[in-house]
């Protein structure tokens, strides 16, 4: 059996994202003895994001490169890759559970009728079987599964499985692959840019989340600001959002992201079960609310009873101190 | 226009989970059609209306699916369809359901396929993208807004916090994400009709379907609970002590700073 694991690269605004980087690592967990090879479509760049695969732990690098893949979608993406996995029989392939690697990846795993696991956020080997957990009920609770037969397909969650350590010496094959698209069934005709500059809020570090506490959606400015201050990004309740002070695409709950961050301020934020099961996975969870008896300080590590207006603030007075 | 609704139940986002022996319990739990399959219900109403045609819900499940089944025809759709697996499955996963469904598509006029965009229990969101190849028509997920104009499809696909505006054509499956509409309660004058209007049976030898084929590629082999969360401490006296205190503990305790 070939034990090779290919590990599909995902990029957002020509910079490889981080989860990349840790799907090659959970591509070493699965066999740390086989060869990885990083698999990277677009239009340019591509051997200088091949390269950093490299220095994160590829083993060699086939690009991609046709102007049709300049932009996702699910055909072009989904010929170009299949024409690797033709090539290269691999044992596994590992993809970030992202916007791309949710569309792409069941398309792949359909066409192979193969398993796929989507989401996993940890992987154990034990013995010649892989054992992946990943969140089920979003996050309230935890199913461990593997693959029983065909390729080991998985797709991990950001910031969960720990990307190695940049190694600049390491060298490694980039390979240009030709590559035919056809058939294009679908066209992106614009892209309107909405998320919150810089950090995505599945991958963010640190989210500071309001919920209808904030009151309105200028009431958010200073949560802004204190993401801001702390390089994370903002998130919302339901009831923020049905509210409109913000966009659904910053809820954070049952329905909305599921969010692991290290650090999860929620802001005004009641702490309803749906919203709880969207973060209380958070490795450290801050709670301000000015109602004592409010449920978010049952999951909270650290409370402040007060007003929001008042200790935000404050807040980002302090760490911008520390910053300093 | 034939417009099909993948809908699955699933537990009522309000419910606890408790795990026996590995397996969730579902003893007493309430169920609820999967909200992001709601979306793709009223969507599809909506497209009916303005284009004609005809809404049906399909759904893999057991005997008590029928009751989200009747609750999706109350809410306007046409025609209801239980795949009931429940005799001759013990086991599946995307694979098995992606398989079953196509098995049922195989023989049908379908010109859109509506599904949510991810189910809020097993959250693999690949039974949609994994059919729409198997029959080999397009797929677009996470969708926010849905124009059809005769064969043309407008789409706009929500691609994390970012509008993508995509545009394909009929048949395509589409995956729906919140923020699509508002789904409509049933009336009460919908909930009577629905009582009347018809669900089919099936059964998987009915799809011509072998449990062999219908193997999964994936197996369960544990099911927990993570561990609870301990209340922390609230911090007390003057506000900007507390903030001070806060950062100091973020910074020296939980190292997060």
């Amino acid at each position: 059996m070939s034990d090779k694991l290919l590990v599909i690269g995902e990029t957002r605004d020509g910079v490889l994202r981080n989860v990349t980087f840790e799907a090659i690592a959970a591509a070493k967990k699965i066999k740390p003895d086989g060869e990885i090879v990083g698999v990277l479509c677009g239009e340019d760049e591509l051997e200088k994001q091949g390269q950093e695969m490299i220095y994160y732990g590829a083993d060699r690098v086939v690009t991609l490169k046709n102007s049709t893949l300049k932009t996702y979608t699910s055909d072009g993406f989904g010929q170009a890759v299949m024409s690797v996995i033709d090539e290269e029989s691999p044992y596994g392939i590992v993809m970030g559970h992202t916007a791309v690697g949710k569309d792409l990846t069941p398309k792949i795993a359909a066409k192979l009728e193969s398993g796929l696991i989507s989401d996993a956020t940890d992987i154990e080997v034990d013995g010649d079987e892989v054992v992946f957990t990943r969140p089920i009920y979003s996050g309230k609770a935890f199913e461990k599964k593997t693959i029983t037969s065909g390729l080991v397909f998985v797709t991990i969650r950001p910031n969960n499985i720990p990307a190695l350590d940049r190694d600049g010496s390491r060298s490694g094959d980039i390979q240009a692959k030709d590559v035919d698209v056809t058939d294009l069934r679908m066209v992106i005709k614009d892209v309107i840019r909405k998320a919150s500059e810089g950090v995505d809020l599945s991958e963010a570090n640190v989210i500071v989340a309001g919920g209808r506490g904030v009151k309105s959606a200028d009431g958010f400015k200073p949560l802004y600001e204190l993401a801001d201050v702390l390089g994370g990004a903002v998130g919302a309740s339901r009831g923020a959002c049905d509210a409109d002070y913000c966009d659904y695409s910053l809820q954070i709950g049952q329905t909305g992201k599921v969010v692991t961050p290290d650090l999860y301020i929620a802001v005004g934020i009641s702490g309803a079960i749906q919203h709880l099961a969207g973060m209380s996975n958070s490795k450290v969870i801050v709670a301000i609310n000015k109602d004592p008896e409010a449920n978010i300080f049952n999951v909270a590590d650290y409370g402040i009873v007060g007003d929001l207006f008042e200790v935000v603030p404050m807040l980002i007075e302090e760490i911008k101190k520390i910053k300093a | 226009m034939n417009i099909y609704v993948l809908l699955k139940k699933t537990f009522d986002t309000e419910e606890k989970i408790a795990v026996t022996d590995g397996r969730i319990e579902d003893e007493g739990v309430e169920f609820i059609i999967n909200p992001y399959d709601e979306y793709a219900v009223e969507e599809a109403i909506k497209q009916r209306d303005e284009h004609g045609g005809e809404v049906t819900v399909v759904t893999i499940g057991d005997e008590d699916s029928e009751k989200q089944l009747r609750t999706a025809l109350a809410m306007g759709a046409d025609k209801a369809v239980l795949i009931n697996t429940e005799e001759d499955l013990e086991d599946g996963d995307q694979f098995t359901t992606a398989k079953i469904l196509e098995a049922f598509f195989e023989d049908k006029e379908v010109d859109l396929i509506l599904a949510g965009n991810v189910a809020i229990d097993e959250a693999s969101g690949q039974v949609g993208p994994r059919l729409a190849e198997r029959l080999g028509i397009p797929y677009v997920t996470t969708i926010t807004n849905l124009e059809i104009d005769g064969d043309t499809v407008k789409i706009d696909k929500d691609v994390e916090g970012d509008v993508e505006k995509v545009e394909t054509s009929l048949p395509v499956l589409v995956t729906c994400q919140q923020g699509l509409n508002e789904p409509r309660y049933p009336s009460l004058p919908g909930i009577m009709k629905a009582k009347k209007k018809p669900l089919e049976e099936l059964e998987i030898d009915d799809l011509d379907l072998d449990e062999d084929e219908l193997e999964p590629k994936t197996k369960t082999v544990d099911i927990f609970l993570p561990p609870e969360k301990e209340a922390g401490r609230v911090l007390e006296g003057e506000i900007n002590e507390q903030v001070q205190e806060l950062v100091s503990l973020l910074k020296n305790e939980s190292k997060v700073l």
